[in-house]
């Protein structure tokens, strides 16, 4: 099979449910379609955390972990989603487009205030990271940007 | 915090930052590193001057807000090479 194609193949939804079930045990909402996520992310108020989830190492060992840390923090988005790359395609375009003043990146972390995307966390920001690096960056974040 | 890929060595995974012996720079995730050069995936590339931005400015946003890639993967002779870092021990 072409490289191509492999690449254009979603991942095995068995292989990534747990990496997704972790995603809505943090209260995450899952968009699975493009409509989901225009849906979502066009109700504009508030703050809102989009997490570009993956297969890879640095999403489970420290992305996620990170992640569900910095939910803990007192100050934190008002709500939070997520589009699995690799799986849902059609979504994780659709949720890059509106950011796409920033490179595509997986993981990555995305946080909207009244519908402006005003910090990004890209991969590089997490690779090589332990999820309490992470975690401060985004209570960092956080505490700047949500009420 | 490394990767499954042991062989590939401590770099396998990472995006990093290799500066020639020339005005070019190139940012990618690192695939692999032998004494023969490296190999890069979702790479972008920049000439110091490119579109009016210094290798410094380009660098600037890259560390902040990562790359749009030119290339899937692109291997970097190790001739060419005058240092290899992560991106994101530049911040």
């Amino acid at each position: 099979m072409p490289a191509s194609s492999m690449a254009a193949m979603p991942y095995d939804p068995q292989l990534v449910a747990p990496m997704r079930q972790e995603m809505v045990e943090m209260g995450a909402a899952e968009l699975t379609t493009g409509q989901e996520v225009d849906d979502f992310l066009n109700a504009r108020d508030g703050t809102v955390l989009l997490f570009v989830n993956s297969v890879c190492g640095c999403a489970a060992g420290s992305a996620r972990p990170g992640l569900r840390v910095a939910l803990g923090n007192d100050k934190k988005p008002d709500r939070v989603a997520t589009v699995f790359a690799g799986q849902h395609a059609e979504a994780t375009a659709k949720a890059r487009s509106h950011f796409s003043q920033f490179p595509p990146s997986s993981p990555s972390a995305v946080l909207f205030r009244n519908g402006e995307a005003v910090y990004y966390m890209p991969r590089h920001m997490i690779e090589g990271r332990d999820p309490p690096s992470v975690a401060f960056e985004l209570v960092t974040a956080f505490d700047e940007f949500c009420a | 915090m490394g990767t499954f890929h042991d062989d590939k060595g401590e770099l396998h995974g990472m995006t990093v930052v290799v500066r020639t012996h020339g005005p070019r720079v190139y940012v990618g995730r690192c695939d692999t590193r032998t004494d023969e050069g490296i190999v890069l995936m979702d790479v972008d590339q920049h000439d110091d001057g490119q579109d009016g931005k210094t290798t410094a400015d380009y660098l600037d946003f890259a560390v902040k807000y990562g790359v749009f890639k030119k290339h899937d993967m692109l291997r970097v002779p190790a001739g060419e090479i005058a240092d290899v870092s992560r991106l994101g021990e530049l911040r």
